[in-house]
Parts: structure tokens; sequence; C-alpha cells
């Protein structure tokens, strides 16, 4: 609990409206996107301009009191779960695009501005900015930064970290970084590099500065049906063999497709084990010679129907389908919990088959949807979290997914973090000496733990605890380790 | 193998004496002068995997970047940062520990944008691994990418893995007599239009525009723009990444990076023009405070690229606070301060 005391100096730094601490005003932030994990917080300060979240800093570090840093509150990883005496920083009401230059191609927007927005004002130069993660209409770029967030087109066009040039970020001590610069580098380390993804670990982002890029000319996409997914996972190394990066490449399994068209009715072919869109943009030209080679590779490894997209309304109907998935999978149970692993491509096959064996094993139905360009798997796991017991079979079930993931030479995560949900598989993927570096990189930017505490890089402790009851093939992991 | 350099790094962290880490020696005059044995990864050589149809290429530090494209172009893949041989013996640890990228990084992307993991070994001799094979992975701190262009002052670089692109159908360079300014600006306006480029230069009132692509993107975009066509297009680039032409054999050499909308920054010497504005190299004898002062005001940073004689100052200094901060992650990953030591910052 935060004492009367500091609680009062807050609101000495804000407006009486920019303090929430009544029970009903604070539920709403009890959780992010991933609403398993939920925890009221103590308090929400939501400052309106850099130099109030600068003061909130200093007061918490004075204080020795915690800080959780939330932008949108759509992450899919309970990063941004309130933490026990703590306060919740919410960026949401800084929300002003600062400037966008056209001829330099940037925006320098508050963080939070939400993703879909900052491509909304650079349209009337051509412009946009690439990474779209599914949530982009209302997550924000500060978000995306702290989550290093993807999407459908990441294969082509990269992640945030490939489409920033410049931060200020706050340490919890209350000073002021400028991270990267106007120009393509900087100076000394790559700390534009550590920022991104650091999930509100290392310090707190008030501005950004993001690349924009030339509008595509046009965009065209084909849809492939496969009976045979490992078909369909061949399909894409081939089209990538071929000289093509397509500017997205999805996959559905069966249960995913059926879902999907039940509810969007986007066309797709139901008699299918698998389904492809592969989306290729560019110049008018390039365009149509891509679409040729890609219905001829398409043809060539086996697909069973082939449609090009004849019209941008069945263009984005095709996308409909695959964007309306999760939705549409969420219709066929009460609850799904959506797991995000990376693997090499090549070992699709495997784990699809590792994920339906474990299906029956726990009981639980799992459709998967796939960014197959870049190997990044989402098993939804359809379950009831008001049966008894259903919510721990579930998050089982995941937790195995993801070691499978680490097991064929993947990552737990690609694109949602690891927050505090997949805090226990950060000790399946990293040793001891890795997690104690990741400790002392938050050491060097926040030494008393004081920004988001316990979440993404597991405690060592933690690890031998987790690993106690994961004994593997007889190898019992960080063997080094007391225990408990 | 590995064994050997990890075995030599806890000798020399526990004897508190400095080495220099040195891969094939092309890029020694990149930074400050720095002290100790050189500990070099020629050795420690080879492609450990390479999975084209998932452009992903793993290879041991002292893999001489010539092996790596050669074995990328039967695949027809390429580096897409184009990174710099500057004589030759170039290896892929140096390339990354140095960070530098050649002329399509403006357009691709840098070395350090194509890092998907690395094996490194710290300061205290501890062998670490970081990121992986795959494109998306957001497990961890992204410390592989903290070492591209940390000189090796964070740790030594056993193996990259990197992802790798196609290599163009088609590539066409083109070339249009202006003056700075015009070129400045066609640069930045050509960039913000679906065009394929994927290099610009300017000197001596020659703009050189490099178009790749789809052969019908290629050739629709020169149609676009005009210009005349530069025949052995690929050895100017080439000379161009590797700065052997006359006028990168002049000391001291900056490198001024800027905002890339920059207009000319008339600083009395030549220039030459890369990455779409964004670059500006001169011969300037110029105070450094002067040429540094000049790229700050302009969004960005001057380098002393290359010195007659050794370097002490060769990054623009950083502000109080991240100069805190850096030294704090020097301490961390290398303690006793033995791994090319002052090569980024005299002070660690």
């Amino acid at each position: 609990m935060l004492s009367p005391a500091f609680l009062s100096q807050l609101r000495k730094l804000l407006p009486d409206h920019c303090v929430l601490h009544a029970r009903e005003d604070l539920v709403p932030f009890e959780s992010d996107g991933l609403s398993a994990y939920r925890n009221t917080p103590d308090v929400v300060a939501l400052p309106e301009n850099e130099s109030q979240v600068a003061a909130i800093l200093r007061l918490c570090h004075a204080n020795q009191v915690a800080v959780v840093a939330r932008g949108a509150g759509t992450g899919l990883a309970a990063g941004a779960l309130p933490v026990d005496g703590a306060v919740l920083l919410v960026l949401s009401k800084l929300n002003q695009i600062r400037h966008i230059d056209p001829l330099a191609r940037t925006a320098t927007v508050q963080p939070g501005v939400r993703n879909l927005a900052i491509s909304e004002a650079a349209a009337v130069h051509g412009l946009y900015y690439a990474p779209d993660p599914s949530s982009q209409i209302a997550c924000s770029i500060g978000g995306n930064v702290a989550e290093n967030s993807g999407g459908v087109h990441c294969l082509k066009y990269g992640l945030t970290v490939h489409n920033i040039l410049k931060l200020r970020v706050w340490t919890i001590a209350g000073e002021l970084l400028e991270i990267g610069s106007d120009t393509l580098d900087s100076p000394g380390y790559d700390l534009l590099a550590l920022m991104t993804g650091s999930e509100g670990m290392l310090a707190v982002i008030t501005e950004v500065t993001v690349k924009l890029l030339p509008r595509p000319q046009r965009a065209q996409v084909v849809l492939a049906a496969f009976d045979d997914v490992a078909k369909a996972g061949a399909a894409v190394g081939n089209i990538i063999a071929a000289g093509v990066i397509p500017a997205g490449l999805e996959m559905m399994d069966r249960l995913a497709i059926q879902a999907a068209e039940a509810f969007v009715h986007a066309g797709y072919p139901l008699d299918c084990e698998a389904l492809l869109l592969c989306e290729v943009d560019g110049v008018n030209e390039e365009v149509s010679d891509d679409i040729f080679t890609v219905h001829e590779v398409l043809a060539a490894s086996g697909a069973i129907e082939i449609h090009t997209a004849e019209s941008e309304e069945q263009r984005l109907r095709f996308w409909a389908g695959r964007k309306a998935a999760f939705p549409a999978v969420g219709r066929l149970a009460p609850d799904y919990y959506c797991m995000d692993g990376t693997i090499p491509r090549a070992q699709l096959p495997h784990v699809l088959r590792r994920i339906s064996e474990m299906s029956v094993e726990f009981g639980l139905a799992v459709a998967n949807v796939f960014h197959a360009g870049d190997g990044n798997l989402h098993p939804l796991i359809l379950f009831d979290a008001n049966q008894p017991g259903e919510l721990h079979q579930a998050e089982a079930f995941g937790s195995k997914i993801l070691e499978l993931c680490v097991e064929v030479g993947g990552t737990i995560t690609g694109e949602h973090g690891v927050g505090l949900e997949k805090i226990n598989q950060m000790c399946a993927q990293f040793a001891t000496p890795e997690l104690t570096r990741f400790h002392e990189v938050k050491a060097a930017f926040d030494p008393d733990t004081l920004l988001n505490p316990g979440k993404a890089v597991p405690e060592l402790h933690r690890c031998a605890e987790w690993g106690a009851m994961h004994i593997h093939g007889g190898q019992l992991p960080h063997p080094e380790l007391p225990r408990f | 193998m590995l064994e050997t350099f990890i075995d030599r790094i806890r000798a020399a962290h526990a004897e508190d004496s400095p080495l220099i880490l040195q891969g094939g020696g092309s890029k020694t005059f990149y930074g400050n002068a720095d002290e100790g044995e050189v500990l070099s990864t020629r050795t420690l050589t080879g492609i450990v995997d390479y999975q084209s149809k998932e452009l992903v290429l793993t290879a041991r530090a002292g893999t001489p970047l010539a092996e790596i494209e050669t074995a990328l172009a039967e695949r027809n893949q390429m580096l897409a940062f184009e990174p710099p041989h500057f004589g030759g013996a170039a290896t892929l640890g140096g390339s990354i520990a140095t960070g530098l990228s050649g002329p399509r990084r403006p357009y691709a992307g840098a070395a350090r944008d194509f890092v998907l993991g690395v094996r490194m070994i710290d300061g205290t001799g501890q062998p670490l691994r970081f990121g992986g094979q795959v494109i998306k992975n957001v497990a961890g701190y992204d410390v592989s990418r903290l070492m591209a262009g940390a000189l090796g002052t964070l740790g030594l670089i056993t193996e990259v893995s990197l992802k790798v692109l196609p290599k163009p159908a088609a590539e066409t360079t083109l070339q249009f007599e202006l003056d700075e300014t015009t070129a400045i600006e066609n640069m930045n306006r050509w960039a913000g239009q679906p065009l394929p480029l994927s290099a610009t230069s300017w000197h001596a009132g020659l703009l050189t525009v490099r178009l790749s692509g789809a052969e019908s993107a290629v050739h629709g975009a020169q149609a676009r723009l005009g210009g005349e066509l530069l025949h052995d297009a690929a050895a100017f680039w080439q000379r161009l990444r590797d700065q052997a032409t006359p006028f990168f054999d002049k000391r001291p050499l900056w490198r001024l990076a800027v905002k890339p909308t920059t207009p000319p920054l008339n600083l009395g010497s030549a220039v030459w023009i890369e990455w779409g504005g964004a670059v500006r190299w001169l011969a300037s004898d110029l105070p450094a405070a002067t040429l540094r002062d000049a790229a700050k005001i302009a969004g960005g940073h001057a380098t002393l690229f290359r010195g007659s004689a050794p370097i002490d100052g060769a990054f623009a200094p950083l502000a109080p606070a991240l100069r805190a901060l850096h030294r704090n992650l020097k301490q961390r990953f290398d303690p006793k301060g033995i791994l090319n030591r002052g090569r980024l910052y005299p002070e660690f």
C-alpha cells in the first residue's frame, strides 16, 4: 500500500482529474489485453505533459516507490499489469502528433498517439508508418516501442526497432536521455535497440520519432488452399527461394479457416487443411511480376486451389477473414488463450503435429494462425474459464507449446513480449549467465529495480523453483542454483 | 576452439591486461587508438548454418565477408546492408562489431537491423548467447543489436546470425548533372515516392542513383527519372562502399551524419554525399569542435573516420547522462575494461 503522505505529494504534482484513486476509477486499469491476469492498481497517474512525467518519476525514486508504465493497455502478456504498492503511470494523455516532416519522412509523436493515427496523419503526404500490429486502431506508439511490436507486414518492412529514429526517455531518477538522432545512426552504444522491446523496465518514453515510408502504389493478394499443412509450409519457403519477399504471408489451419469463414464469409475454401494468404506490394509493374511468380510457385508446391483477388474489394475480403480470425475463434468457445512463439519455419509440420497431440492430452481444442513469413505462430487455445481448472489447463498447455518452440530452435515470444505471462518460460529459453546479464542491463538504468518490477526477466530463484517442477528428459535446468 | 578464446579472456581479466580484438584487420583505422595484445578471430571461421528459405545465415566471427557473400550469391541472396570490405580481409565479426554499412543502408537497413542473434564472450571470459535464428524474437533485452557498433568493448563476438535477403532481379544506375542543393532535394523527394531506390551518391556535380528490384520496376523508374545510364555501375558502388577512390585518401577524413534534408554544409572542403543526404564525407582541417557543432546543429554527429595519426577522439562526445549510462553498461560486461580499451571512448 502507498502511504497517505506519498499520495498527497503525488496529488500536488498533477491536476485532480489526473490522479485516480477511487476504486471504481481504478478497475478499468486492473489488466491489459490479457485479462486472465488482474490486479487493481493502488493509484493511477495520468500526466498531461513531459514535465509531469519527470516529476512523478523523481517523486517515486525519492520514495522508492515502483512505477509501471502503461500505454493503451492492449498488450497481451500482462506487461502493464499493476504491481502492488506501485504507481500505474498511464501515458495515454500524451497524445499529440508534434511534427511531421514529409521531405525527411519522419513523424515526431508523443507516446500515447495511436499507431494508426500516425499513418492517417501522414497519408496526405503519401506516406505511412509501416509496423501494423493487429491492435493498431487502439495500441499506442509508446507501447509499440516498449514491446517492439510487429504485425502482418514485418517480414518485408521490419519491426518497430527498424522503423524508429529517436526517443526521449526518462530514467527512474528523472533524468532525460535523448536516444538516437535525426540521422541514421548515433555515436556510442545502440541504446535505441536496447530500449525497443524493453517492456517498461529501463526508462519511460515521452517522445518517439518514427520513419515514414512512401505508400506502395499497389497491393495484391493471392489465396491458396492446401490439403496438407506441410505442403503449405514448404510453399512459403519456395516463394522466398524464388526471390519474392511478400508484404504479408499468413497461414491458417483448418479450425481457424472454418471459424473465420463462418464469421465473416471471406470466401475461403473449406475443404482444406491450410490456407495461405500472400500479399505483394510495390510499384505497379513489380506487383504484376511478383503475382505471376507467386502463382507459379504455389501451383508447383501442390496448392489445390489458387485465387488472385480480382478487385480491391475482394482483396480486403480475403484479409478480413484473417484479421477476424481471433474473434472468429472466440465464437467457438467462451474463452481463448493466444500464444506467441516463433519457430524456424521448417519445423512447422513437426510443431503443428505436436500441438495437435497435446491438444488431445489436455482435452482442449486449438486453432493455429501463423505469420508464416517470419515463423511467428499464434496457437489459440480454446477453453471455458467458468469450468473449474480449465484456465489452469489452458495455461499449462500454452507453457508446453512455448517450451516446444524453444526446443526446435525458436523463441517463446515473437511479438507480444514476456510481461508476467511468460516469465517462467524465460527460464527455458535463457541460462543463468544470460539472465544475469539482463538483470545487469536493467541495473545500469534502474539500480533500485523500481520500473515494472517482476516483469520480463525472471529472478534466478524463480527459475530454480520453476525448474524443479519441470525436469525434462532427466535433466534439471539451472542445476547450479540452490533450490527453494 | 572456443575454449582458447574463453581461456585467453579469462586470463586477461585475471591479470588486468588489455586485449585488442581483431578480425581481418581491415578496419583498424576506425575508432580511437587502443592498447594491448591482439586477439585475432581469424581461426574462428566457417558458416555454421545457412537456411536460404528461412532467410537466416549463421557464421563464426572470423569468417571472411567474401566467403559469406559467395555462399549467399550461390542461392541468389545477399547481405542487404552491403558491408564495406575496405581492402578485402573484412570478417563478419568485424563488420558487426563496427556496425558499418554500405550504400544500400538507407533503403534496406543497417548492419544492426539484420542481426538476429550473437554468441559472444564478455570481459570476464563468460560465454553468452543472445537472440537466435528466427526473424521475430522479443524475449529479453536486445543485447545482440547492442553488440552491433559497440566496437568489441562489451564482448568478443564469436558467432552471428543474420537475416539475409534475395538479390534484386535487376539493377540499374543513373547519373544526373546537378548542383548540391538540388541533388539533396531530389534524393529526399524521390525517397518519399514509390521508387525502387537502393543507393544514392553526389559528388562534384554528379548525382548517382541506383535502382534495384524487379526488371519491370527498375525500367519503369528509369523511364520516369531520366538521367544517363552509368555503365560499370557495380564497380562504382563497390569503390564507394570500400572508399577506394582518391577522394577518401585525404586525411583527416570526417564523416558528418546529419538529417538527410540538411542543405549544403559549406564547410570549405569538397564533399561526397551518401545515404540519401544523411552522410557527408569531407577531408577537413577545421577544428573538431567546428565540425561537431555543424553536425549537431544538423541533427546528427561527426566522426573522425580516418586520421593521419592515431586518433584520440573519433566519436562525438556524449551528453553527461548518456556517458554515465555507457560507463555503467561497459562496467557490467567488462568490469576491468580489458576489451578494446579506449577504442570507443578514451575513458573506457
